[in-house]
């Protein structure tokens, strides 16, 4: 027994274990103890059947290597499987994507030949995009108005992200990587609301009344 | 103090100057003191559609370096005599001139005149800069097809970007046949995409081509369809609302416009 006292608690509760680290002390300490309490201590705990562990950081922020270490000391018990890490910060940039990502831009007009219309995050336009014009976004864009010109959504691969219009009548798609062009069916048949998203790599169309089902997780 | 109005359009021949001077002679005729700017400097037109090219002593350029007065270089056309015409050069390019000295100009003549008309170029380099530089308002002209309606959308955009308040648009040469067996643009599917207001349909007409070879616009004579159609647009210009032309003899077109002029 030492009588230092504990950087990693481990408690039990209905969904597993939760790791409590401690976020004064240094990183090494908390790996010296982590590796002290899963290779050595707590054997009883430690064995049997598949546990799912959180691991909760506290105001601690971990870089990716960081990490790494952490999920590669605790996999060493091969009945421990990691769920999720949580903490109470993250860094300053991804507080800012995430803002970004957060906000929906509204934006109101007509987008003509030769205008580009570009934001970071789900783009709103009340208005139409005309052919020769360009609406593009890193998230997702909704057009209520008619989309005869070109989008990009996802612009920065986001593969999640889809185009809705009132009128999907785009001169070309784009999202992530993933190029098309609409086909003359396509053209003649649509009606109402729909949306562009990929699956598998691919785009697909569908009414807008069918995105709930497509994504689920959108779903509040 | 008159108002500016600039004829414009991005793709070429698609009846700028025609509608220049149609709309020019239109206004004249109403009793309007009207002067025509000729911007298309190096490949000056309208002096010749007005029948006034043997008259030209002094140009815009001139006027502009200083060479003349103002008052010299313009012609007056002796048929309605409340029309005046202010030519390009011929000898001379876009770069001749500068927005600046275009805005200075054409303030100078709206003290003067009750509309300065202005004949712009195509394309969206030196000479649109120029033609749109002393103007109140904007009349864009298409013809019935993607790639005109198409330029016509650049203009817009570039025109509101330059605060040249919304345009007008207005949609030359329909021919009613064709829109009927759906081989070319209908006015609404333009109008649609577009999202201006309307400020007048002509024809595709045969006397358009004649009068302008004889030197007479075609206001001046009141038998053919792009006439009616023209004066017009002299009317809507000066704030009446006159419903737009039936061109195709069928009931419905004009029900369906109707809302473009707010006449309910
Ligand atoms: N409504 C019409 N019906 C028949 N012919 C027309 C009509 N409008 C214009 N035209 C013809 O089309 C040709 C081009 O017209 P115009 O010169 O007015 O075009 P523009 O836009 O000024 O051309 P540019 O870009 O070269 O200045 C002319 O020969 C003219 O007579
Ligand atoms: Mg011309």
């Amino acid at each position: 027994m030492t009588t230092t006292r504990h950087k990693v608690t481990i408690k039990g509760t209905k969904d597993g274990l939760v790791f409590f680290m401690d976020d004064t002390c240094s990183f090494d300490e908390l790996i010296q103890d982590l590796r002290n309490k899963v290779e050595n201590s707590h054997q009883q705990i430690l064995t049997g059947p598949l546990i799912r562990v959180t691991v909760n950081l506290g105001y601690r922020y971990l870089t990716d290597e960081q990490e790494q270490q952490i999920r590669g000391i605790i996999r060493k018990r091969g009945n421990l499987v990691i769920k999720e890490f949580v903490s109470e910060v993250i860094s300053r940039e991804q507080a800012y994507l995430e803002q970004l990502a957060s906000q929906i831009r509204l934006e109101v007009g007509t987008v003509r030949s030769g205008q580009v219309l570009e934001h970071q995050g789900d783009l709103l336009l009340m208005g139409d995009v005309n052919p020769g014009g360009c609406i593009q976004s890193t998230g997702s864009i909704f057009v209520l108005g008619s989309l005869r010109g070109t989008a990009r959504a996802g612009m920065d691969g986001n593969e999640d992200a889809i185009v809705a219009a009132s009128q999907l009548l785009p001169t070309q798609l784009r999202i992530a990587d993933v190029i098309s062009r609409p086909t003359e069916e396509w053209l003649d048949q649509t009606t109402g609301m729909e949306f562009a998203y990929l699956k598998d790599g691919v785009m697909n169309i569908d009414k807008i009344n069918r995105l709930h089902r497509i994504r689920p997780e959108w779903k509040k | 103090m008159g108002e500016a109005i600039v004829i414009t359009s991005g793709k070429g021949g698609v009846g700028k100057t025609t509608t220049s001077a149609n709309i020019g002679a239109a206004l004249a005729l109403s009793g309007k003191k009207v002067c025509l700017v000729d911007t298309d400097i190096g490949l000056r037109n309208l002096d010749v559609v007005m029948g006034l090219e043997n008259r030209i002593i002094f140009d815009l350029v001139d006027v502009v370096e200083g060479a003349c007065r103002l008052e010299q270089a313009l012609i007056t056309d002796k048929r309605f005599e409340t029309l005046s015409l202010l030519p390009a050069a011929q000898t001379r390019d876009k770069s001749a001139i500068t927005p600046n000295q275009m805005k200075k100009l054409v303030t100078d003549l709206k003290t003067d005149f009750d509309y300065v008309i202005i004949d712009c170029p195509a394309g969206i380099e030196q000479g649109f800069k120029n033609a749109i530089a002393g103007a109140n308002r904007a009349i864009v002209v298409t013809t019935p097809d993607t790639s005109a309606v198409r330029d016509a959308d650049r203009i817009i955009g570039l025109l509101e970007k330059e605060k040249v308040g919304t345009p007008k648009l207005l949609i030359n040469r329909i021919r009613p046949q064709m829109v009927k067996n759906g081989e070319m643009l209908e006015v609404d599917e333009i109008v649609n995409v577009l999202a201006i207001d309307l400020i007048g349909i002509v024809p595709d007409d045969e006397s358009i081509i004649r009068s302008a070879n004889r030197g007479e616009p075609v206001v001046m004579k009141h038998d053919s369809p792009a006439s009616l159609a023209y004066r017009n647009v002299a009317r809507r210009i000066l704030g009446d609302s006159v419903p737009l032309m039936n061109l195709n003899q069928q009931t419905g077109i004009f029900s369906k416009v109707k809302k473009w002029f707010g006449m309910g």
